[in-house]
This record gives structure tokens, sequence and C-alpha cells, in this order.
């Protein structure tokens, strides 16, 4: 028994439903990690094995999309949006703001695995730029000075 | 419920559901149950400020007040005017309120209920403070012409009647059992209709290679793949009309031989997504989608393949790889998608908007189309306005609409009275246009003679503060993360040219490098596979042209024009202004701020990391940013 086994045997629960295996890996890999919230080695090792084609070729796929995550996230995941309407509206400064308030760069996670801090291409609340979102609740015209209240409303879940 | 065997039938079914939407359209209420309708915007703008819960609200006080078989209240689709959100609005009175909040609820029903307007919700011109109750005469809305977005926020996007009521799936219909496939094909061809995902080609052209091309399965694809950041048209027609692109799939289906398609739509829009699953069961259930559409012998079924980010994907060979499970990487082409697509099959691949506009074209013909909009490029387009201006949102205008009146009478010019600097076109392969270019009749290749491109329509609007070295980098810093890596031109080249330009805005540039940005720039534009590295020097090279000034300025005088480049500035205190407060020196981070109180501080330059804490706190503006 591995630390994933209840996951993946959901998992085959899933793939066992697909009528063909053919060109499913995306689909495949969307379920594993909504399943997971990540994608272990030992994940993509399996639906390798499932699908029947080479861990390379599914490693391969799952770091080109940016969607996969190959590391586990944070409890509560800021995002910073960097699209470009945000941009010009100062959402970079934001972003350095959190990355020096959490002490991680933007694509990690702190080390209590409480926060990840990532960055996102326009959530289409360029009405609000610039937005942040936090477990999907969207904060709309934040300023650097927000950055704070923000963390403190985190923390209560935290 | 039963299924829709002929256009009659569709037609008596448009007859009995005409009441669900007559308050909205004709502002009667017809054969309608409700006698007033109260529509909350849904869009994804709105609903970061609490539209959901607005909406929540307000049908639980109209049960609580027994009004809720009178008064019914809807969820629409965006409306397009995100800078004022939350929007509702009160039918058959045609009344806008913006900015509307949890609080306002109560009074909103009680005006709704007596017919009353409440004037401090409306929206107020800001030369005059004047308010303005109807939609139609707000500055906003006033160019703007409606066909791909006709139906977003007036209909009820997960309830097909709604759709139907208004004529939908009519030109389905029509062209199932009234045209052939052929002059399906040349209706679309003579409307003149040009992709609106970015390139423009002619709609028509690539349905009727799809069309010539043999195989025994053919697949329509929708692209609604929208990485364009600053661009959300597709998403709000997907949230707010999906039915309009599914009915106008099946008719392309129709024309080139194909019952299958797909839409591939991002994963980051989740409510797009279940909008689209809404739709496509509801169309089913229905027959508009299924086997024997319309009692003909035409099948046609659609299925939904979610992306997982990434920008590439938006081209369309790189956009079936990923349909078909692989790394989205682009094919060669030739063969065309329409020769060999998904599954090698021949397939059409067109983009969300495009798929908008083709119900309205077949039933108002080529003629109508093609009288609206510019000589070349037929109809309207989408534009999502963003960045330094006024009205943030979605604006559909005729094509050849002059720049100026886009940024100044939509957009209602810069935000703050700040001057205009630029507007940056078409996404990361686009061009950023300049304020003497703002009399341009926006069109596809009035965008490329100035060196931008249409790209998906997004138009972001920068101020006499923002830096256009610091613009370039910005978009080179998205292409260099979003290139594939299959081709060296995009994947080494773009990283060079960002890495020059770090150079130039961290102040060690020389004017060699701007020479060397221009060539490499041509070098990657020549030999890139595909779309996105044959387009992204277009940002440098459009800045170079036009705001070579800049660039003269952080190479050769070191100083970044608009104070962006932090490692170009240079914090100082005015002697002459100095009071000797030291709040500035109480405020450092770095304690590089030194001198006497009520005497003349100072900043050390070595040790001062530019965060401009001082500039902010200085109560006498004694520090100056050089």
């Amino acid at each position: 028994m591995s630390e994933f086994s209840p996951q993946i045997a959901e998992l085959d629960g899933f793939i066992d439903t697909l009528d063909s295996l053919e060109g499913k890996l995306i689909v495949v890999l969307h379920k594993a990690q909504n399943i997971v919230g990540w994608l272990p080695t030992e994940v993509q090792n399996h639906i390798a094995h499932r699908l029947r084609v080479p861990a390379s070729k599914v490693y391969g796929v799952v770091t080109f999309y940016s969607f996969f995550n190959t590391k586990p996230k944070g409890k509560n995941k800021i995002s910073v949006c960097l699209g470009t309407a945000c941009f010009v509206r100062g959402s970079g400064d934001i972003a350095d703001e959190f990355s020096k308030r959490l002490g991680i760069g933007v694509g990690e996670t702190s080390e209590d695995k409480l926060y990840s801090l990532d960055s996102i291409r326009c959530v289409g609340a360029c009405g609000l730029a610039p937005v942040v979102t936090v477990n999907g609740k969207v904060y709309g015209r934040v300023t650097v000075k927000d950055v704070d209240n923000i963390l403190k409303d985190v923390g209560g879940n935290a | 419920m039963s299924k829709i065997k002929s256009l009659d039938e569709l037609k008596n079914l448009q007859q009995s559901v005409q009441g669900a939407t007559e308050l909205r359209v004709k502002f009667e209420q017809g054969s309608g149950k409700y006698r007033k309708h109260i529509l909350v915007c849904g869009g994804t703008g709105c609903m970061s400020s609490e539209s959901n819960e607005i909406h929540a609200k307000i049908q639980e006080e109209l049960n609580s007040r027994g009004l809720g078989e009178q008064i019914q209240v809807i969820k629409t689709g965006c409306f397009g005017f995100c800078e004022q959100g939350p929007i509702v609005k009160v039918f058959p009175d045609d009344i806008f309120y913006v900015k509307v909040t949890l609080n306002d609820v109560n009074e909103l029903i009680e005006s709704v209920d007596k017919s009353e307007t409440i004037e401090r919700l409306l929206y107020h011109t800001p030369e005059t403070n004047e308010p303005v109750t109807r939609h139609d005469q707000i500055p906003f809305y006033k160019s703007q012409q409606r066909i791909a977005l006709r139906n977003c926020g007036i209909i009820n996007p997960e309830d097909i009647n709604d759709y139907i009521s208004l004529g939908g799936y009519q030109a389905l219909g029509k062209a199932l059992t009234e045209i052939s496939r052929e002059d399906v094909i040349k209706l679309i061809k003579d409307s003149g209709l040009r992709g609106r995902g970015g390139a423009g080609v002619s709609t028509g052209f690539k349905w009727e290679m799809a069309y010539r091309s043999d195989g025994d399965k053919k697949y329509v694809i929708c692209n609604a793949d929208e990485g364009d950041p600053g661009a959300f048209m597709d998403r709000s027609i997907l949230e707010g009309d999906p039915n309009s692109v599914l009915e106008a799939m099946a008719i392309c289906g129709y024309a080139i031989g194909s019952n299958e398609g797909v839409i591939y739509i991002r994963a980051e829009y989740p409510l797009a997504v279940e909008r689209l699953k809404i739709a496509i069961k509801q169309a089913e259930e229905k027959g508009l989608l299924g086997e024997g559409i319309f009692g003909t012998d035409f099948s046609f079924k659609v299925s939904l393949s979610l992306g997982a980010g990434a920008f590439v994907c938006g081209e369309e060979t790189a956009l079936m790889n990923s349909v078909q499970g692989l790394r989205g990487e682009p094919r060669m082409k030739p063969p065309f998608p329409a020769q060999a697509g998904l599954w090698n099959k021949p397939s059409n691949v067109n983009n969300v908007e495009t798929w908008a506009n083709i119900p309205q074209i077949i039933i108002n013909g080529a003629d109508w189309f093609k009288s609206i909009g510019t000589e070349k490029s037929a109809g309207t387009k989408v534009f999502a306005l963003a960045g330094q201006i006024n009205n943030v949102g979605l604006v559909e205008v005729p094509m050849g609409i002059p720049l100026r009146d886009i940024i100044y009478e939509v957009g209602g010019g810069v935000r703050g009275g700040k001057a205009f600097k630029a507007v940056q076109t078409g996404g990361p392969s686009g061009g950023c246009i300049p304020a003497s270019q703002l009399d341009l009749k926006i069109d596809y290749d009035s965008l490329q003679s100035v060196g931008s491109m249409m790209g998906s329509g997004g138009m972001i609007v920068m101020d006499e503060n923002d830096c256009m070295v610091n613009i370039a980098k910005y978009y080179l810093e998205f292409t260099v993360e979003e290139s594939c890596g299959k081709c060296t031109p995009c994947r080494v080249g773009n990283r060079r040219l960002l890495e020059i330009l770090e150079k130039i805005t961290k102040g060690n540039g020389t004017e060699q490098d701007l020479q060397e940005l221009k060539d490499l720039s041509e070098v990657i534009q020549d030999a890139s596979l595909c779309a996105l590295g044959q387009t992204a020097p277009n940002p440098v090279l459009s800045t170079l042209k036009y705001f070579y000034d800049e660039y003269l300025a952080h190479v050769r005088d070191k100083k970044c024009p608009s104070g962006k480049c932090v490692d170009l500035l240079k914090y100082i205190v005015d002697p002459e202004k100095c009071i000797g407060c030291s709040i500035c020196a109480k405020n450092c981070p770095v304690s590089c701020i030194s001198g006497e109180l009520k005497g003349k501080y100072t900043i050390d330059s070595e040790k001062c990391v530019k965060c401009g804490v001082c500039f902010g706190k200085c109560p006498k503006k004694a520090i100056v940013r050089q």
C-alpha cells in the first residue's frame, strides 16, 4: 500500500468508464489532479501503465501544460493576475509584496504548506484590475496596502 | 421533452416561448407570465463583485414578499460594461443600474414593484454628472453594434428557450432544409467574414477547403482557447450565449460534411464550460443536436475538450495535438487542417466570435453583413478595452471605426485625465500604436500596416506613466514562458530578445543593442514555425518604431522617462523643500537617509533600494525621482 493507493483506486474507477483510451491522456491527467491535488510520479507512472504509453510521454505532457502540478500546492492558493490589464495597473508590485510577505517566489509553496503563490494570466475581470484570487475568491482593485488585509483574511483559514 | 422535427415545429415553439423574452426586447408583457424582469449580470467580472449573492438575495426577497409570481429575476451573461459592475437591468422599464450592492436589494425590489427609478444607482455621465436611465443613451453603448454579442446580457444562457424565443436555431433549420451545402459555403464566402481569432483568414475559404477534402470523417472545431491576456470576448460569448456557437458549428458540419464537433476550451473558464455543458444537453433533448436534425438525415454531436494552460494551443495545429492528448506543439503546414487535421482527418477550426456571427449571416444574408464594416473587413469586431481607460469592458463596434472613437467616446478617455501614450492591440502578437495614429480606421489591414494586428481584439491603453521598453519586456517574458520550444528561432531567439531588453531596463544597454533587437526580431519573424514565434517580436518592433526616443533615453542617458525602470531611478532630496522633519529617515527600510532634525536630509544612493517609501511619505514633496 502506498500513500496514494486510495486515490489511484478512484482514478482507476474513472479510467474504467472511458470507452476508448486513445487520446485520453489529458482527460485522465485532469481527473487525477482533481482527485490527488497534484501529480506525483507514482500517479504518473500508474497512468502510463493504464493507458499503455511510455512514462516519459506522460511526463512530457504533464510538464508541457502549466495547469498540471508536479509538486503539492499549499492549503491557500494565492494567485496574482499578471495579464496585461492588471500589469499596467500595477499587479507586478502586488506580486512582489506577496512574495516578500510570504517569503516565497511566484510559483512556490511555503514550507509549512499553508500558502502557494502563483501568477495567472487574465481571469477576465479586467474592470476590477489589478486582481488577486485567493482560493478562487476574487479580490478586485487591489493595492500594495491591501496585501496585509488579504493575508489576514486568509490567515483565518490557515 | 419532445424533439423538434421541422423548421415549422421550431417556429411554433418560438411562438409558444416568446413570452419569455418579450419584456426584454419589445418592452411589453405579451404572452409572458411575469410583469417585470430583473436581469442580473452573471459574467465573470460582475460575479467577482458579488452579483451571484445579489441574484440570490433578490430571489429570496421576491419570494418572501409574495412577488415571486409577478417579478422574475434572471441571471444573464456579460453585458460588457465591466467597469460599472455589478449591473442590474429592469424590464420593461428598460432601466440600467450600475455598481449595485447587496444593500440596494430591498430598495430595488420596492422600486421595481412600483415602477419607479432609483436615481442614485443610474449611470452618471462623468462630464455633466447627469443620470442616464437607458443603456443605449450611455456613450459607452452609443457607437456599438451588436451581432456576435447580440444575445449576451439579454437571455438566460442556461435556458435554451430564451435563445429559441429570439429566433435561435432557425438559421440551422433554414440551412438544412432550404439551402444546399455549396450555397451555405458561398453565402459565408460572399459575406466577407474573416476569422476573429487573429489572422483574419476568410471563413468561407476555410470551409470550402474542408468541404473539398475527401474523408470518411471530418471534424468541426471551435477554438475557445482564449489565451491573450486582457481579452475576454470569447469567454463572454460562451458564458452569455453558448447556443449560438453550437448552432453555428452544426451549420458548418452540414456544409463541409462533418458529423462531429469539438470545442477546445481553457480549463481556466469553469463557468463557460458549465454553461456549454448545459446548452449541449438542452440542444440534444430538443433534437437540435444529435441524430436526424430537423427531420433530415444530418446528424451532429458536439463534445468538449479541456485545455491545460498553454498559450500556444490557440494555434490551430497545436490545438489539435492537445485534443489528441499530446503536447501542444504546432505541426508543419501544409498539410493544412482542412486536409489533415484532428486525428489526421479534414478539420475546420474557427474561433468563438467567428462562430457567433454565422447564424446571423445565414438569416440576414451576405449583403447585409457586407454592408457593415469596411470593404475588406466586413461586419463588426468585439474589443476588450482595458488598462488605463475609464470604461473597461467589452465593446462591439463596426470595422473601420476610428481608434480615437473607441478610446475617447466608447472608452471614455484615459483614466485620471492623464495623457494617452499608446494602445496595445492583438495581445503578445500585436504591437503598440502611438497617439499619432489615433485617427486610424480599425480593420485587419490597417492594423497590420502600422505594425500591429487584430489578434483576438484585446486593447490595452497605456498612459504617460507607462514605460514602453518595460511593456515590450513584459510581452517578451510572456512569449518566452509560453514558447513550446519546438523550433529554435522562437525558443532561443525570443529569450535572447528578452535578455537584451533586460539589459536595457537595467541601464546596461548600448545603441548597438537597439540594432541587434531589430535584426534578431526580423530573423525570428522569418524563421519561426508557427504564428506565436512569427509574431512574438511585434511588441519590440512596434515600440522601437514609435518610441525610439524612449529606448535612446534608456541606453544613452541611462534614464527611464516614465520612472518605471527601477534600476535607472535615483531618489534625491531637494534641499530647497526639505524641512528636516525626519519622516523619510524613520520610514526608510534600509536606513540610507541621514541628517539632523530641522536640518537637511540626504539619501545615500549606494545603499538605496529604490523602494519609493520616502517618496510617498514626504509631506513637502521634497523627494525627487530622477
